[in-house]
């Protein structure tokens, strides 16, 4: 056969390994500071730009979409350029990716510690960012199909799939989740509201974990692990149910899952023993992962990469069986809201993607730098800090979920809450907070001695920028006698692309019609109006400041919550909610009852220092709500935004809102000033107190 | 917590076409996804699982 030479890029490789190991260690250093502020909110020295609420979404983010986003495509140039024996289709391209994608997380931190968000969670970045990244993630999918396009090998491997499929669903759900109404250069308004932003919100959410966090991973785990173990993977057959069931039932079977009760008899019987077979998409990567290294076991005592690699794919097992099992109705009525939760996507965040990254890298660097492996020993210290750190981690926060959860739900005999005072829940559980900061800390050091290991082996060996390789020139044109339609699908990226584009549209579709239909059929309230100026400038204070990563908007329809809090969340109560605002945890109580629950000079003082009403509090101070002026330079604009949405305010209202803003705050700073707080009307606290004496008032009975 | 809101979708009219449709288009590529896979042949699959390794 004849041959030609080529040389893969590894320069690209290098620069996002690099950018892997620094936005690693900036992702898990700003969660260990978050997790410390959980039990002494102090050490953000009353700073808004180290306040939790803000530093959280930048944890979030740094972890999703610098850590693990520079992770994806530190092996999929690896990988790709291998896979398909060439070089990648355009160098300009792979530096404009590589420059974009760290552009727009400087972006994101600098703008969400700023407090720039859009409140949707995992979607927080503002317009601007939102369209970069589309453009960015376009010269991605040319770069990759391109090399694709050009490839010498025949046959597209599996992990080629995985990569496709992730590149145009992601593209897909960021799009249609970031649909937003620029109010200012960075201030926006999602279009959905209420229940429909939620339905939206989550699918992306739901999505994205599939297909940010998991698909990619997979592709990189076909390569990497058969590299590694120097065995080819199980069961090729197995990887390609695997692949069909994940990528494509797996986003058709999220509307049956919500419209379930929608279902006729027969669909249903049908749906429930196609159900069980949903275990198939996740454990069927896990146990082909497993089974590769059968008889290699003995190399995973001696090999770091081998051992990060096997606890990843069993870190990845469980999460993904932990997760239906959340699905369930009766699970998810005690883990919604704790720190289950939390626990839950740290096996996937820490266990899957970082130990993959880690192995990855450890397996990767020596190669590309030509040079073993400075210090095996410091590997395996690795190894053992970071699994032990998962250990603590996690069982630290299901202990802290579940016994939360359970004291909650606590009745006396005589039938009334035995924890009223939501407080109490929390100072139970504060103790797991410290233990969970130390989990964490541990994984951080260990991540920190990976960074020192490497940095040491690069500066021993000398990067290989430019690998030369000897390739067959093509490939042999004969007709395949027997070529079923799947393989002629594998040979063809264009139109494997399409078909996967389809497919998952055809899900999305599925799924979106519904939730685009539903807003019409959410009953309206009368009662319910849109909120004042000085309220909506409040809401997005809310907003600004992260307070829904702490606290929900939803009181479920259970005795447990209607006790505590009031009268269960309706969806008619939402309809002018642009974000809606109903959080994922409860560190602090449901909000959405708290309007008229507590008197103006109560919320004036909590903010200032939660600690004067509310001892023992966990909750940070907002002292500058009490220093900065609410920004009326764009309230006109809100107003426009909001009837452009459908709000109904009454023609022309932009041009009065502001004089109803001041007047709202005038009466409000007078009753304050008669408490003898020392209120000042243009100040930002006022604003938030409007919008928070609003929540969930709007259906309330008047007093008689 | 989304389906205690999923009733609202009932009131839509013909709400129950579109999760029968993804139920089926489920258990269609699932199968036959599955007789593909076992149609395959050996040496095929074989060498394909090769490819990292080349």
């Amino acid at each position: 056969m004849e041959m030609v030479t080529i040389r893969y890029d590894n320069k690209i490789v290098r620069n996002f390994a690099f950018a892997t190991m620094l936005w690693g260690v900036v992702g898990m250093l700003v969660g260990v500071i978050i997790a410390m502020q959980m039990f002494e909110p102090a050490i953000n020295s009353k700073l808004q730009y180290l306040a939790f609420g803000r530093l959280r979404p930048l944890h979030t983010n740094a972890v999703i979409f610098a850590f693990v986003g520079n992770g994806i495509f530190t092996g999929l140039y690896y990988s790709l350029q291998r896979l398909c024996k060439t070089r990648m289709f355009n160098d300009l391209l792979s530096k404009i990716h590589f420059w974009g994608w760290q552009g727009i997380i400087v972006a994101a931190a600098l703008t969400l510690v700023l407090g720039h968000t859009t409140g949707k969670e995992y979607a927080e970045l503002e317009w601007p960012i939102d369209i970069a990244i589309t453009l960015v993630w376009v010269v991605l999918i040319i770069n990759v199909i391109g090399t694709i396009l050009t490839r010498r090998e025949k046959h597209m491997y599996v992990a080629i799939w995985f990569y496709i499929a992730t590149l145009v669903t992601v593209a897909v759900l960021h799009i249609v989740n970031s649909i937003e109404i620029p109010v200012s250069f960075l201030k926006s308004y999602p279009v959905y509201a209420g229940v429909q932003d939620a339905l939206v919100q989550w699918w992306y959410g739901h999505n994205a974990v599939a297909f940010f966090l998991t698909t990619p991973y997979l592709g990189l785990m076909y390569y990497f692990l058969p590299k590694a173990a120097n065995r080819p993977v199980y069961s090729y057959r197995l990887s390609i149910i695997h692949f069909w069931s994940l990528i494509f039932i797996y986003i058709w079977a999220g509307p049956h899952h919500l419209l379930y009760t929608a279902l006729p008899d027969w669909a249903q019987s049908l749906g429930t023993v196609f159900s069980i077979m949903l275990l198939a998409p996740s454990w069927g990567g896990a146990i082909n992962g497993l089974l590769t290294l059968r008889g290699a076991w003995d190399k995973v005592r001696e090999d770091a990469v081998l051992k990060f690699m096997a606890v990843a794919i069993t870190a990845y097992g469980m999460a993904t069986f932990e997760g239906p099992m959340l699905s369930l109705k009766n699970v998810n009525a005690i883990s919604h809201y704790t720190d289950w939760t939390i626990s839950h996507v740290h096996i996937g965040a820490l266990g899957w993607n970082g130990f993959l990254t880690f192995g990855i890298l450890y397996w990767l660097i020596p190669r590309m730098w030509n040079t073993p492996l400075y210090s095996r020993k410091l590997a395996n210290l690795h190894f053992w800090l970071g699994t032990l750190g998962i250990v603590v981690y996690a069982s630290s926060m299901y202990w802290a979920g579940i016994t939360q959860s359970l004291m909650w739900k606590q009745f006396t005999l005589f039938g009334v809450l035995q924890y009223p005072n939501f407080l109490e829940t929390v100072i139970q559980i504060v103790p797991f907070y410290v233990i969970r900061a130390i989990g964490g800390t541990l994984y951080l050091t260990g991540s920190i001695i990976m960074v020192y290991n490497l940095i040491v082996t690069v500066r021993r060996g000398k990067l290989v920028g430019e690998e030369e390789v000897q390739v067959p020139a093509g490939w042999d044109e004969k007709p395949h006698a027997q070529e079923n339609r799947h393989r002629w699908l594998e040979k063809r990226p264009i139109q494997f692309a399409i078909v996967s584009t389809i497919a998952i549209m055809i899900g999305g579709l599925v799924e979106l019609i519904p939730t685009f239909l539903i807003s019409s059929n959410v009953p309206t309230i009368a009662s319910v109006k849109p909120y004042t100026p000085l309220e909506l400038e409040g809401r997005d204070i809310y907003v600004r400041e992260g307070c829904y990563t702490c606290h929900s908007q939803m009181v479920r329809p259970f005795r447990s919550e209607t006790e505590r809090y009031g009268e269960y969340s309706k969806a008619g109560e939402f309809v002018y909610d642009h974000p809606f605002q109903w959080g994922s945890k409860r560190t602090g109580p449901d909000l959405h009852r708290v309007g008229r629950k507590y008197n103006n000079l109560w919320h004036f003082m909590h903010m200032e220092n939660p600690e004067s009403v509310s001892p023992s509090s966990i909750m940070p101070a907002y002292p500058w709500l009490y220093t900065q002026d609410i920004d009326t330079a764009h309230t006109a604009s809100k107003i426009r935004a909001m009837q452009s949405l459908g709000v109904p305010y009454p023609k022309e209202y932009d041009r009065q809102a502001v004089t109803d803003l001041k007047a709202q705050a005038e009466g409000i700073a007078v009753n304050l000033q008669k408490e003898s707080a020392p209120a000042d009307p243009s100040k930002e606290i006022i604003a938030l107190i409007a919008y928070l004496q609003r929540l969930g008032t709007d259906i309330a009975v008047p007093k008689q | 917590m989304l389906k205690m809101f999923s009733h609202y979708f009932e009131a839509i009219e013909g709400i129950a076409t579109y999760p029968v449709v993804s139920l089926l288009l489920f258990v269609v590529v699932f199968a036959g996804v599955l007789v593909h896979v076992f149609r395959m042949k050996k040496e095929d699959a074989d060498r394909m699982s090769q490819l990292p390794l080349n």
